[in-house]
């Protein structure tokens, strides 16, 4: 087998070395009727070009040559090739945790210039060196701020992404932490008028997303101050980190949940992503995850280690601030490279051109007759289109034309009927924008 | 030759501080990439919009546009792939070298995994795309799903969990919904002390409290006093078998029955299924619910530090508190994602898990079938023939039959002073990565050693003359050994330092 570097006789003379006649002996601490008899009924053996094929097969039968506008926590970004030839690079596709710092100071490197790029994005003072995803970060953030405040419950705004929420009530649920939810006003942002006294009081901390579920930017400094003045905090979740080169960052904020897919990383049907944890200095102590830290050696050179690790488990055990071991570290990388590449101006274009191809789209099909924007408030590159008849049966008759509609909203928000959230980036052109109107078009023209 | 370095280095820096424009040689000195930036310069270009351009203080108002980002990289193409080649060149990895780790598994990473898991079609897909596109990304999941089903002798899986971390979390949490529909969440779980440290960690997040048990003088879990801890308080037990020292509980059995008398629930640590796959499985032995490591016995890469996948799989009666989404199949053989699952315990992570890495551990079991054991047996193999050579000069704590990974102790090189901190550092010189250091928690001193079936024989021997070399030293030169490493870029950084005044970000 090509990954076993033995050979049949090596095999031999390394027992007879050992003092075994057979392989079987090594295992006869394993009880006997436990030990299996017959092979495994598993696929394969498969040589690599056979894996190749199988890979292939699998990749035809998803959504090649279809055009997709949805974005709703996933979205689709140029991504250079470089960044690949990085992270493909075996010294750091390879490598372990850099527990041993001084054979692994490339990684520890690039984590603080990550840490260093995610506080320069989000305006605050302090990054962690990943999270699994926007969704387990921003539950890490809300169990972080309680165990600040001491509080036990927090307000959610429904414009939160749905899964998220959903992930923060898996986890919420058996910790007693009462999560309580907010709506939204006209304008698709948070409802701030409900975030009376009642409910802010002896809360650990409010919780908005922005630009939200819909799309909206939301107003983080006001909403900062409310929180501030019942003495909860103010945790927000950043879905779409290419945002944040245009739009002002969350600096007001106590704590940042980011998910950092955006960020020079595939959509790969879900994961693996990278979700971020940035708060003030202040509340470094309790901040879960990674942290590389910038020291000297003995010789005083500059060099990186793992630091403040009376946080994490492997120190800590059960009183650790989260059980959170591996993490994302090479998704991390991959958006230090992806931001390094765009830079400064790099990715406040990128911001730009979402900006302008979202605000083409929305006027292309606010031209169709009875399609509506849902909501009034400012966005960035998503937002809910109001259709005049059922979103899941105009997302069907899409389909057969090989374009993958938004995503209907009915389900996570019953009050939202035939709505649907859509969204272009840089990479929608205006042909697939003006191909997907003339289709719309042409559907509901049809009668029902 | 310790001084020879020495005087290179201070020249060196002498000479770097008067000259900016040259440095002795690429690999010593790399600033940051801020350091390195210089207004106007950028790396990526976009093609032009095709579209009117806007205003964003007209259509989104100036008060909620941020300023420049201050101090954000601004540098050319080459320049950040000379950066980033240079900091990768100061990285240990798999592909140069044997990682010793105790309990992680470093085996080889299959490229073909990393070609299929970028292919168009694969990499592309969103997890919220209509499931009539998705039916190649459902049907990797189905196959893996079954893959791990067969190798672990369990009836149901979910492999929503991104990290062997979460997988613990989740598997805690499907034992306390089913308990709960039984009547009785329970309040305590039991945790032996050589537990790793996500156990714990894990089981508070669930909600329970965790009750340490202490291992018996043979370093095995307590069998015999086992009775007394489960009372009709407990949960469950977390056993990593085989154990932390690489040892299998040879009383598993009896184990299960125990708690199972007792209404509790086996939970079972996969962090060591390298030394079981296609030798034994688990849901044979007595266990109710466990996790894999995806990154450790499945190849997919570390990568620094993830990303990973914690997949877990259970008996029947647990399977109706599984996460949602749930891998259904239709009618007509269409395969779908579904949430209507009454009893479930709720969504543990957006989307449908790490797909990727989910992708790239079938390439790998595809890559073996049912010769998977071969990894198996030959990882063990390793294992004995490196505690074969090396247990005349180090001690051996517990003296039980090794798996895949053997744990030796420093106490007699204690006695020169030396411990297996300094011994892993000297290590380093010899062209290694040092083993796992002060784990398990029961083994004071420990070194724990796995080097998987991806070792040559070559490997193996010349990971053991470096030990050997080592404990030579200790005896001959210890303070050789104490200051190591001595061949590295930097030696022995002030952790200590590093936690008192944390500087966590560059700043202009």
């Amino acid at each position: 087998m090509r990954y076993l570097p033995k050979g049949a006789a090596e095999r031999k003379e390394m027992l007879a070395a050992i003092g075994a006649d057979s392989i079987e002996k090594l295992f006869e601490s394993i009880p006997e009727r436990f030990r299996l008899r017959a092979p495994l009924n598993l696929p394969g053996p498969l040589s690599e070009q056979e894996i190749i094929e199988f890979f292939r097969a699998r990749a035809a039968e998803n959504s090649k040559g279809y055009t997709s506008f949805l974005g709703a926590g996933v979205y689709s970004h140029l991504r250079s090739v470089v960044t690949d030839a990085i992270i493909q690079r075996g010294e750091f596709l390879t490598s372990y945790t850099p527990y041993q710092a001084e054979i692994s100071q490339g990684t520890l490197q690039a984590i603080f210039e990550f840490q260093t790029l995610m506080c320069q994005l989000t305006g605050q003072d302090v990054a962690n060196a990943s999270m699994y995803d926007g969704s387990t970060a921003l539950t890490e953030a809300v169990l972080m701020a309680t165990r600040l405040t001491g509080r036990q419950h927090v307000v959610v705004a429904r414009s939160v992404h749905p899964e998220y929420r959903q992930v923060l009530t898996t986890y919420a649920k058996h910790l007693g932490i009462d999560v309580r939810e907010i709506g939204y006003t006209a304008t698709g942002q948070m409802d701030d008028s409900a975030l009376d006294a009642k409910m802010l009081d002896g809360a650990a901390a409010v919780v908005v997303q922005s630009p939200n579920f819909f799309g909206v930017i939301e107003q983080v400094s006001p909403l900062a101050e409310t929180a501030h003045a019942h003495g909860a905090l103010l945790i927000t979740a950043v879905a779409e980190s290419v945002s944040l080169g245009l739009l002002k960052p969350p600096a007001d904020a106590d704590i940042v949940a980011l998910e950092g897919q955006s960020l020079g990383i595939a959509p790969s049907y879900g994961g693996p992503f990278l979700g971020v944890i940035a708060t003030k200095d202040k509340f470094v102590r309790q901040m879960p995850g990674r942290l590389a830290g910038e020291t000297t050696d003995s010789k005083g050179r500059r060099g990186f280690v793992l630091t403040l690790a009376t946080r994490e488990q492997h120190i800590r055990r059960e009183r650790a601030t989260s059980n959170i071991c591996t993490n994302e570290a090479l998704m991390a990388l991959a958006a230090t490279v992806h931001l390094c590449l765009l830079g400064k101006e790099g990715l406040r274009e990128m911001a730009l051109h979402n900006v302008a191809k979202a605000q083409f789209l929305r006027s292309e099909l606010l031209k169709i007759p009875d399609v509506r924007a849902r909501f009034n408030g400012p966005f960035f590159n998503e937002f809910v289109v109001q259709f005049p008849r059922s979103a899941r049966m105009i997302n069907s008759a899409l389909l057969r034309g090989k374009i993958i509609g938004p995503l209907v909203l009915g389900i996570p928000y019953r009050e939202l009927t035939k709505c649907a959230v859509i969204c272009a980036t840089e990479t929608t052109t205006r042909a697939e924008i003006e191909h997907f109107a003339a289709a719309l078009t042409r559907i509901l023209a049809q009668p029902v | 030759m310790d001084n020879a370095i020495t005087n290179t280095e201070a020249s060196s820096q002498s000479a770097a501080a008067k000259s900016r424009r040259a440095s002795q040689h690429v690999n010593l000195s790399e600033a940051l990439i801020f350091e390195r930036s210089a207004s106007g310069k950028r790396a990526f270009e976009l093609p032009p919009l095709d579209v009117p351009a806007v205003d964003p203080n007209t259509v989104i108002g100036g008060p909620l546009l941020r300023d420049q980002i201050e101090g954000f990289p601004e540098v050319s193409e080459i320049e950040v792939l000379r950066h980033f080649t240079r900091l990768s060149t100061w990285n240990y990895a798999i592909d140069l070298g044997m990682y010793p780790l105790g309990s992680c598994t470093m085996k080889y990473n299959p490229r073909v995994n990393e070609f299929v898991a970028r292919l168009d079609g694969l990499a592309t897909e969103h997890p919220l795309q209509p499931t009539e596109v998705s039916q190649g990304c459902l049907r990797i999941l189905q196959v893996l799903e079954r893959c791990l089903l067969e190798i672990t002798g369990m009836d149901a899986a979910t492999l929503q969990p991104v990290a062997g971390a979460q997988g613990e979390l989740v598997g805690l949490l499907l034992i306390r919904a089913y308990l709960e529909s039984q009547g009785n969440a329970r309040r305590k779980v039991l945790i032996p002390d050589s537990a790793h440290g996500t156990n714990p960690a894990s089981a508070i997040i669930s909600g329970y409290e965790v009750q340490n048990i202490k291992s018996n003088a043979r370093g095995q879990l307590d069998t015999d006093h086992l009775r007394e801890y489960v009372t009709d308080d407990v949960a469950a037990l977390m056993l990593t078998n085989p154990s932390t020292l690489g040892v299998f509980e040879e009383r598993i059995a009896e184990i299960a029955e125990i708690l199972h008398q007792r209404g509790a629930l086996l939970y079972m640590d996969g962090a060591n299924m390298n030394a079981l796959a296609g030798v034994s499985r688990p849901g044979d032995f007595g266990v109710d619910v466990m996790h894999l490591n995806l990154h450790k016995t499945f190849s997919t890469p570390h990568g620094g530090g993830g990303p990973g996948a914690g997949p877990v799989l259970v008996k029947k009666k647990l399977e109706p508190f599984l996460p949602v989404p749930r891998l259904v199949e239709r009618e007509g053989g269409q395969l779908a994602l579904d949430s209507q699952q009454p009893q479930s315990i709720g969504r543990v992570r957006a989307f449908a898990g790490n797909f990727g890495v989910l992708l790239r551990a079938l390439a790998y079991t595809l890559a073996y079938g049912p010769g998977i054991r071969q990894a198996t047996e030959d990882a063990v193999l390793n294992a004995n023939y490196i505690r074969k050579h090396l247990e005349d000069l180090y001690d051996l704590p517990y003296n039980l039959p090794s798996m895949h990974e053997v744990v030796f102790s420093d106490s007699r090189q204690k006695k020169s002073g030396v411990n297996t901190m300094d011994i892993a550092k000297r290590l380093i010189d010899y062209g290694f990565h040092p083993y796992t250091t002060a784990f398990p928690l029961i083994v004071p001193g420990a070194l724990m050693i796995e080097p998987t079936e991806s070792e040559s024989r070559e490997e193996c021997d010349q990971f053991i003359e470096a030990m050997r070399a080592i404990a030579e030293e200790v005896e001959q030169n210890p303070q050789l050994v104490k200051t190591a490493p001595h061949s590295t870029r930097v030696c022995r950084l002030d952790e200590v330092a590093a936690a008192r005044k944390p500087i966590l970000r560059w700043k202009p």
